[in-house]
């Protein structure tokens, strides 16, 4: 029964069909913007003139394995050079090469041409999530992973946008020419959201320009596309094309929203509220490395759980997580999250896993750290 | 025994007792050898060693993403894996083959009785095993081996390395010792060793290819020696080449890099265009199409190697001029290579074929190769590049370039030297299930990669959305099958080794060259009274 390949296809058949959301996708989408209509042409002219050149050649080997073998009882012929026909196949390639330079240069040079931007959007990568900082406009956030470790690990049933969803998406405005500097904090990062067809390393220390005009609003999901370390795999990145109107809404909400954050730096915590916060902040921003046990990943990340320094002093504590550890893949935090976030994870690290230190940190602790540096 | 040829005394010349005698007795014969058929031997076995450990790796990235999810492996040890796959596939397997080819071949087609430099190649062949050895070790490190993929871009693999990285970094350097002094001992043989009458035009085109080959190696592998100790000096003595809060540039490691890499590409193939080149005339029964035109576009391809590298470096942020430039040049290589498709086809074309193994892998070559070369006048677009780019469209061009290229033509050539080596036919049935099994697995495990490339998936991902699940599972399964298939050609090999029907000094009707007019096997010392070529 096993042996019959009509067996082994409907079994191998099913089993592709029974993951939900499968597909069977083949070719590039056109994408959202008149850059990225333009390369996928590019990308369709190229393909069909590889097409035409593989059906003649292939088709004239083809011909000849048929035709021209000893068990048809071909005589071999005797040519073996003619220049005509070497200088001919090489012309015509040539003239087909220069044909196809003509479009992708212009298409290049309207890619390069990043003047006269409307807005302008830092974009900052970290091992591994983005930073967005609207330039001139007070805002700026993080973007990070939301997919749940059980889904990853196989505990929980895979959502439709498994590895493509965030926190909080990049949003930008419908039909506005938005200009991104593209940067990162530690190793080489590449920005890539294939319906834009924008795609730019981020490197550390240097800043590359892109742009795009995004013409119908939506969410466009994209992923980090060079290799970063570990969790290269698990940096998406999401961006929401809003009306103009919503946009203007949207920056007013966030830049409240800001300060709101600032506030909450005076604000008087309890040890509960802290906790609550910090397993949160914890889970987004500490979990990839130090995993959610506690545990680590030793020698590359250690594990906090029992660790000195997580049940030391508090300045200790405060230091690593404000300042990092040169050298290694432990950021400084200082400049990446809020006073309130990082003394929320403090304190949960400092009363998690059994550490059981009993203390905590408040943001004017690690607000008074900060200052006391500078 | 002199390597120097006395031309006055052909004909009636090995007298001396010295000239008969066989290989030494037991383990010594191989560590001591300075026989360049013992030496081919050794480079080959070593090569398939590293072919099925870097095939394993590969099997266990393929089962990791047979489904979505993270079920085998975990992300650290996924980049390991690709990374070790990587550098063991192009430094350990490809190289080597070719090396042990050129060891074997080289001196048979020119009518040399051995190598130019005899104790370097056994210096050169032994540093391999010293070098993999260092370089997989890591691997069982504290903190794991390199983990940035065989390209190590900095500050990824300085900054952020895993400790290992010195032990990694000193195994590249001895490997890139191992290929300068092969590739030196192969140009001196090819210019000082060849029989009387065999002009620069008559060489096959084998000993053209390898030519060309041994020189790219001896300008590039300098340049990645000057890559990992620069990288070493970022690491270890607090320099900032690679580091911009030092004044370094991190793009800078990438244009260095590239600059060994491109022609390292054409390192990897171009021994592949010169035994195909020697296989399908001979199977055809025609001589060669074009066989001038087929040295001036190796020739071509070897010099625009060294003009293309940024191709590779286009989402970095080069000047529009730069970026141009790089894309002019890159499709520039489509026109040689086109030449050299052509040629062979022309070569089939009324001729008299049969398809015995080594026929099968190099028309297979033939195709398979130039649908590589299609993907990748694709990826020189620079604009359709940035959508093509650092995805698996990439993976899938260049696994169409080096396996069905580097990979079929060591297979071809080693069915098609076997009986030479030998001295017995392998088994032809079994031979064609090899090709076909691996010809359909092949295909299965890469082609889908251009489809989901397209669709948006990055290489190096431990794990992806349910969108690419279909293809990815098809491609895992095409890769387990290519993957257990090679163990048949190790049966096939051992085979043909201990026995089978007894080779003719010229087993292929119409194969060409010096190669087959001696015994075969091949006695352990030969041409030592250089042929005569008219």
């Amino acid at each position: 029964m096993m042996r019959h390949p009509r067996v082994w296809m409907s079994l191998l058949l099913c089993l592709v069909f029974s993951s939900a959301h499968a597909s069977w996708t083949l070719n590039m989408a056109p994408g959202a913007t008149e850059v990225s209509r333009s390369v996928f042409d590019l990308h369709m002219t190229i393909f069909w003139i590889c097409v035409v050149i593989g059906v003649v050649v292939f088709g004239a080997m083809f011909w000849s394995m048929l035709i021209h073998r000893r068990s048809t009882g071909q005589q071999p012929a005797h040519f073996h050079e003619s220049t005509t026909v070497e200088i001919l196949w090489t012309v015509v390639p040539l003239v087909i090469l220069v044909l196809m330079a003509i479009p992708a240069t212009k298409t290049l040079i309207d890619i390069y041409d990043s003047s006269e931007s409307e807005l302008d959007i830092q974009v900052t990568g970290y091992q591994w999530k983005w930073h967005y900082k609207y330039l001139g406009q007070d805002v700026e956030f993080f973007s990070n992973l939301t997919t749940p470790q059980d889904q990853i690990h196989n505990r929980a049933e895979k959502g439709e946008h498994y590895l493509l969803e965030v926190d909080q998406p990049l949003v930008v405005p419908v039909g506005t020419k938005v200009r991104f500097l593209i940067t990162s904090a530690d190793v080489i990062h590449s920005w890539w959201v294939p319906a834009l067809a924008v795609k730019k390393d981020a490197i550390p220390g240097f800043v590359n320009e892109s742009w795009t005009r995004v013409e119908e609003p939506g969410l466009y999901r994209g992923q980090c596309a060079e290799l970063c370390g570990k969790d290269h795999g698990f940096m998406p990145i999401v961006v929401e094309v809003k009306s103009k109107d919503d946009f203007a809404l949207w920056l007013t909400e966030r830049k409240q929203l800001a300060l709101a954050e600032q506030e909450l730096t005076s604000k008087e915590w309890t040890q509960e509220e802290l906790l609550a916060r910090g397993e949160k902040a914890y889970t987004t921003n500490c979990a990839a490395c130090h995993q959610p046990t506690g545990e680590g990943l030793p020698p590359m990340f250690p594990a906090l759980k029992g660790s000195a320094i997580a049940t030391g002093p508090v300045a200790g504590h405060i230091g690593i997580v404000v300042n990092g550890k040169p050298g290694t893949a432990m950021a400084a935090f200082g400049k990446q999250l809020s006073e309130v976030d990082i003394a929320a994870i403090i304190t949960y690290e400092r009363n998690a896993w059994g550490n059981k230190v009993g203390d905590m940190v408040t943001p004017q602790d690690v607000l008074a750290f900060k200052q006391a540096q500078e | 025994m002199s390597a120097v040829i006395d031309t006055d005394h052909k004909g009636h010349g090995h007298a001396g007792d010295d000239h008969h005698h066989g290989p030494a007795k037991g383990l010594m014969r191989w560590v001591l050898t300075t026989n360049h058929k013992d030496i081919g031997t050794m480079y080959l076995w070593f090569s398939f060693a590293m072919f099925l450990l870097g095939g394993t790796m590969a099997m266990v990235i393929r089962a990791e993403l047979f489904q979505p999810g993270l079920q085998i492996v975990q992300p650290e040890f996924f980049n390991q894996m690709t990374t070790m796959h990587g550098l063991i596939m192009v430094f350990g397997a490809v190289m080597p083959a070719f090396v042990g080819l050129a060891n074997w071949m080289i001196p048979l087609m020119i009518g040399a009785p051995d190598m130019a430099l005899p104790r370097m190649n056994n210096f050169s062949f032994w540093l391999l095993p010293a070098a993999f050895s260092m370089m997989v070790s890591t691997l069982f490190m504290e903190g794991g081996g390199p983990n940035f993929g065989w390209t190590f871009y900095a500050p990824l693999s300085t900054t952020y390395a895993p400790e290992s990285v010195t032990f990694f970094i000193f195994a590249v350097h001895l490997m890139g010792i191992s290929s300068i002094m092969g590739a030196i001992n192969v140009v001196a043989t090819i210019l000082n060793l060849r029989a009387p009458g065999m002009t620069l035009m008559k060489m096959p085109l084998f000993v053209w290819t390898w030519l060309i080959t041994a020189f790219l190696l001896i300008a590039v592998m300098p340049v990645l020696a000057g890559c990992v100790t620069m990288m070493l000096m970022d690491i270890h003595f607090g320099t900032s080449f690679f580091s911009a809060a030092g004044g370094g540039d991190p793009v800078l490691f990438q244009h260095v890099f590239w600059f060994f890499g491109h022609p390292e590409v054409y390192i990897m193939i171009l021994p592949a265009f010169g035994a195909v080149s020697a296989i399908i005339p001979a199977f055809a029964r025609k001589p060669l199409f074009g066989y001038t035109s087929m040295v001036y576009a190796t020739a071509s391809i070897a010099f625009l190697s060294f003009i293309v590298w940024a191709h590779h470096m286009f989402t970095v942020g080069i000047p529009l001029t730069g970026e141009l430039f790089f894309m002019y040049a890159t499709m520039l290589i489509a026109v040689p290579t086109g030449v050299k498709v052509f040629n062979w086809a022309s070569t089939m074309w009324r001729g008299s074929m049969t398809f015995e193994t080594p026929m099968l892998f190099s028309v297979a070559f033939v195709i398979l190769f130039t649908i590589g070369g299609f993907s990748g006048l694709m990826l020189a677009i620079a604009p359709a590049d940035f959508q093509y780019h650092d995805t698996y469209f990439v993976v899938a061009h260049f696994h169409y370039v080096l396996v069905p290229g580097a990979i079929f033509g060591i297979f071809a050539s080693a069915y098609f030297w076997l009986p030479k080596w030998t001295g017995h036919m392998y088994d032809e049935t079994l031979g064609k299930l090899h090709f076909w099994m691996s010809f359909v697995g092949m295909n299965l495990a890469f082609f889908p990669m251009h489809f989901v490339g397209l669709a948006g998936m990055p290489r190096r991902i431990p794990d992806y959305n349910m969108m690419f699940a279909n293809f990815n599972m098809v491609s895992s399964i095409g890769a387990f099958m290519f993957g257990a298939t090679q163990l048949l050609f190790l049966f096939i090999v051992i085979k043909c080794i201990r026995g089978g029907k007894p080779a003719a000094a010229k087993p292929w009707d119409g194969a060409e060259g010096l190669e087959w007019t001696i015994p075969s096997p091949a006695p352990y010392h030969t041409f030592q009274t250089p042929p005569e070529v008219k």
